[in-house]
């Protein structure tokens, strides 16, 4: 084999020249746009894929959101409600309350002016009765004093009374 | 079951093969026809001055040439450019500028008027070989093959732009296999973050070669990647960017691979057989390189187109068809080699630039080293 005699120097001197001038070419304006590109691209749909997830769990996230504050809605309702309830309840209790004490306070106005009355009516019944009875007894007093005798009998009497005594 | 059969019948006509071809041995007539194919492949196998597509001898008994000349450029005393028509296939003399040259064995040498060619001892031509920078069938053929990659890739690069990231054309079959590149030659290989700085290289050199070794198939029959000098090209570019790249852990794997694992005197005497081996190491790994690209596709070419010179010594109708069969299965397997060489240089490049590259601390490897030894 005369491997070294069949080499070529101007062959050698071509490729290389050649190939490092096509390396740079292709570097420029070939490879590097090219790697860019599908870098690019993969960067891309990497990104588009994560936002894809990312919005699905947001999505997952309001749809939590909503359920809670769709719940939270519900009790709050039911609370109002309860409260209104209660505020009714408590309302109706005071008027109660308030209703059996003016009645229970009218009652004892009630009952003392009937006292008042009835001792004014009593006492007024008294006099009546004493002056009533003074008449009577000035009626009786005059007829029975009209005649002498009569008079006399009852000095007698009432002084034998006193003697008495 | 299918398999078997197979089988046997490719041994069978094996044997009838070996038959036929010991019974053609015996003919003595078929001597010139074979030294023919024989001259015929070593003139194929080598670079030429002109582009020829095919020749053959006329009813006149002439031999006509079908091609187109290419420019003969020598550096000779000054420069001397001319056509290589002057040369007239080899079988005439160049005169210019009063200086006569001759093509011998596909070599230009200077020679007087007369063309004399003056040999040694041992056959070797004496005559002063000008410097030679002619742009041969293989320079053509580099040439046609860097307009088409530059026009197909760069096609491709603008299509990205265009099509808002997606490729489109014809260009497009080519972006799985840069991705290829990319993805499972050079990252693995180099590591992420160094790779960029050798892709363009790997990627031009990949498909450099799996162009010319397809062209090399084709029936232009131009045997580049099978040249030593183009090879040899390709595989000192892979050492100067794997030494000149270079990081300070792969110096230090060269001229100091046991670390701090040893003291300094234990390590003397084994660094005087592994530093030598180390350094030896860095010129090796390229020059596989350029051997294995060669002698593959060299020894494709031979084969290839032997069974194809088969064809015309059987003459015959069982030898004939069956070197034909042969030579269409080679065929097929040459694509694959095609496409196989191509993978293995950019392979190989990549992982002699991924030891360039690296510079993690790998301590605990050495110590592994050192239980080996």
């Amino acid at each position: 084999m005369n491997l070294l005699e069949d080499f070529s120097i101007g062959l050698f001197f071509w490729q290389t020249l050649l190939f490092v001038l096509l390396v740079l070419l292709l570097k420029k304006y070939a490879w590097k746009p090219m790697l860019n590109a599908v870098n690019d691209r993969e960067e891309g749909i990497k990104n588009a894929l994560d936002s894809a997830e990312k919005a699905k769990r947001e999505m997952e996230n309001l749809q939590a959101d909503n359920q809670k504050l769709l719940k939270e809605a519900r009790a709050e309702r039911e609370a109002m409600l309860k409260e209104a309830r209660d505020i009714k309840n408590k309302m109706i209790e005071d008027a109660k309350d308030q209703a059996k004490e003016e009645a229970g306070k009218l009652v004892a106005q009630a009952q003392a002016s009937i006292e008042t009355e009835k001792k004014a009516a009593i006492a007024e019944l008294k006099s009546q009765v004493a002056n009533l009875s003074i008449e009577i007894a000035e009626k009786v007093v005059r007829e029975e004093l009209s005649n002498k005798d009569k008079q006399i009998k009852l000095v007698e009497s009432m002084l034998g009374e006193a003697t008495l005594n | 079951m299918q398999r078997k059969m197979t089988v046997k019948t490719i041994t069978l006509l094996l044997c009838l093969v070996s038959f036929v071809s010991f019974g053609e041995n015996k003919d003595a007539a078929k001597g010139d026809k074979k030294t023919e194919i024989k001259e015929y492949i070593q003139h194929h196998l080598k670079d030429s001055y002109d582009f020829s597509l095919t020749s053959y001898t006329n009813d006149a008994g002439e031999k006509v040439h079908w091609g187109f000349p290419l420019p003969v450029i020598l550096w000779d005393n000054g420069l001397k450019v001319f056509s290589s028509s002057k040369f007239h296939h080899g079988e005439t003399l160049a005169e210019v500028d009063g200086n006569y040259y001759k093509q011998y064995h596909g070599k230009i040498y200077k020679t007087d008027a007369q063309g004399t060619i003056n040999y040694d001892e041992e056959h070797h031509p004496t005559n002063v070989k000008p410097l030679d920078f002619s742009i041969t069938k293989s320079v053509v053929m580099i040439i046609i093959t860097g307009l088409l990659m530059f026009l197909l890739f760069r096609g491709l690069a603008k299509s990205y732009a265009n099509n808002g990231g997606i490729a489109k054309g014809f260009g497009r079959f080519f972006e799985p296999i840069v991705l290829y590149i990319r993805d499972d030659i050079a990252i693995p290989n180099i590591g992420e973050k160094k790779y960029m700085k050798y892709m363009p290289f790997l990627l031009t050199v990949f498909f450099f070669i799996w162009f010319l070794n397809i062209f090399g198939l084709t029936p232009l029959g131009v045997n580049v990647t099978g040249n030593l000098a183009v090879t040899a090209s390709l595989a000192i570019l892979t050492f100067l960017l794997t030494n000149l790249t270079g990081t300070k852990d792969y110096w230090k794997h060269i001229f100091d691979p046991l670390g701090d694992s040893m003291p300094w005197y234990a390590k003397i005497p084994l660094y005087i057989i592994l530093i030598p081996i180390e350094v030896l190491g860095i010129f090796i790994k390229p020059f596989s390189l350029l051997i294995r690209l060669y002698a593959n596709m060299q020894a494709g070419h031979i084969v290839l187109m032997s069974l194809i010179g088969l064809m015309f010594i059987f003459k015959s109708w069982i030898g004939s068809p069956l070197s034909f069969g042969l030579a269409f299965a080679i065929s097929l397997i040459e694509i694959l080699v095609a496409l196989l060489q191509a993978y293995i240089f950019t392979m190989l490049s990549a992982l002699y630039f991924g030891f360039a590259a690296e510079t993690h601390d790998h301590a605990e490897e050495h110590d592994g080293e050192v239980q080996h030894l």
